[in-house]
């Protein structure tokens, strides 16, 4: 059976898999990282998403194969390792950007990509169509649009807190 | 899916010896069209052979007149170019209206030219601006390499190793996004090059195709009104619950307008 060393959250696995396994089943069901959602399994939804090598991709659409060697943050990698969270974090739980919670992870994951490759700011068209990838259920997708706005001041320095953000 | 081998070759030489060997075997790029594929057991190849380790296939290049884009290069980089964006802008926009940010993180140019999805965008584009295919073992133009629904001129073993760009005076791309599922109902790339005016249509029909009506309205004079004048007659041209074949008929002159707007 095919190796794969994938670096996960700082810490470097090698695991072994079928050639088509998912990067999401390595994720969830072998490192136990339950926090990457499968919503839809057919590349439309988002929960899967992930990090690699700095780019938001659909982990349920990735053979594991195809990641070797990568480096993967998931949802669990991306608080301080205090607990503090990341700024994304904190202003989905400020802006209630989240109901049901089942979308949320992957919506953070795209919406740090989306924020780190515009670093001179978003607008909300700009934030809406960079949520193209990712389908939520239940909020109506308003307040993760303002979460996300709050969030990319603070991470581009701009607004030292949540709170000025909004001012 | 069904499990399969998987090989990662270093070379264009090595994965075509590979694929030559196993006539079951198949390259994956990007895997955005072909994994979805492989999950649904539509198809069942021994074998995977991942371009994505060949530096050969990767990225752009000016070669004379021309724009060459390697297979491997993602929608994202196209988008995203600094020489796409100067001398062929339209291609760039295009490109970053491909599905959304994580399939264009993965997608790749030769992807989904060898993939040849009647609703793709890169067809059209490429049919409009004249494109040359280069592949392992030869030079195909664009109306030479489309064959029909998914169904191109390549044989089997055979890869799409980049695409050749004429690089035009302008281009313009608009199409109608599905509500559901984003692809285009019908999408229309307008391109005034070295080898004239090209107008190619996709989305509208079996596989994308050059509108030459168009073409030969916008030769004689540039214009929003030149293409407006065209009527796409909506034989031939796809019908479903989406949309009937004449609302496509309407929307390709619809898109066609867009498109010279855009194109300025
Ligand atoms: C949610 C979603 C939305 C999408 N929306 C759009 C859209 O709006 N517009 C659009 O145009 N596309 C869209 N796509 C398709 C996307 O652009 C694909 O990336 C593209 O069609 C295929 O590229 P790929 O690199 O992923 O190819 P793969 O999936 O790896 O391969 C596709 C096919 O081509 C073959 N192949 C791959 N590379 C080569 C090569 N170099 N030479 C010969 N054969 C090769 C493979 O064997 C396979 O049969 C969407 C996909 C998804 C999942
Ligand atoms: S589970 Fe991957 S896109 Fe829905
Ligand atoms: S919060 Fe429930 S799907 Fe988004």
């Amino acid at each position: 059976m095919p190796q794969v060393t994938l670096a996960v959250n700082g810490t470097s696995h090698t695991v072994e898999v079928e050639a088509r396994t998912l990067l999401v089943e390595v994720l969830r069901e072998t490192l136990r990282l339950t926090g990457t959602h499968v919503g839809c399994d057919t590349s439309q939804c988002g929960a899967c998403v992930v990090h690699l090598d700095g780019d938001s991709v659909k982990s349920c659409t990735l053979l594991a194969v195809q990641a070797q060697g990568a480096t993967i943050t998931t949802i669990e990698g991306i608080a301080a390792a205090d607990g503090t969270l990341h700024p994304m974090q904190e202003a989905f739980r400020e802006y209630h950007a989240l109901q049901c919670g089942f979308c949320t992870p992957g919506m953070v994951m795209s919406a740090i990509d989306l924020v780190e490759k515009h670093p001179q700011g978003l607008s909300e068209q700009e934030i809406r169509e960079g949520l193209e990838g990712n389908i939520c259920r239940c909020t109506g997708y308003h307040n993760i649009v303002k979460a996300i706005a709050a969030a990319a001041e603070v991470m581009q320095g701009r607004a030292g807190t949540l709170a000025s953000a909004a001012e | 899916m069904y499990d399969f081998t998987y090989h990662k070759p270093g070379s264009v030489a090595d994965a075509v010896a590979l694929l030559a060997a196993d006539p079951d075997a198949k390259p994956i790029s990007g895997g955005m069209t072909l994994l979805p594929a492989l999950k649904h057991r539509l198809n069942r190849p021994t074998a995977l052979v991942d371009l994505s380790g060949i530096a050969e296939l990767r990225g752009v290049r000016q070669e004379g007149d021309a724009l060459v884009i390697g297979g491997m290069t993602k929608h994202y980089e196209v988008a995203t170019n600094p020489l796409v964006m100067a001398s062929i802008p339209a291609l760039a926009r295009m490109a970053a209206t491909i599905g959304d940010t994580q399939v264009r993180n993965r997608g790749t140019i030769g992807g989904s030219l060898a993939n040849n999805d009647p609703a793709a965008d890169y067809p059209a584009a490429a049919l409009a601006l004249r494109a040359t295919l280069i592949t392992d073992r030869r030079r195909i133009s664009a109306d030479d390499f489309f064959l029909g629904m998914f169904t191109t001129a390549l044989e089997a073993d055979e890869l799409v190793v980049g695409v050749s760009f004429p690089i035009p005076q302008k281009a313009g791309y608009a199409k109608l996004r599905n509500p559901a599922s984003r692809y285009a109902m019908a999408g229309v790339f307008v391109a005034k090059g070295p080898g004239g005016v090209g107008v190619g249509v996709n989305g509208a029909a079996a596989c994308s195709f050059r509108q030459v009506e168009m073409e030969a309205a916008l030769t004689a004079a540039w214009s929003v009104e030149s293409v407006a004048a065209v009527k796409q007659s909506p034989d031939e041209l796809n019908a479903d619950i989406h949309g009937s074949a004449e609302y496509r008929a309407n929307l390709v002159t619809v898109m066609a307008k867009r498109a010279v707007a855009d194109a300025g």
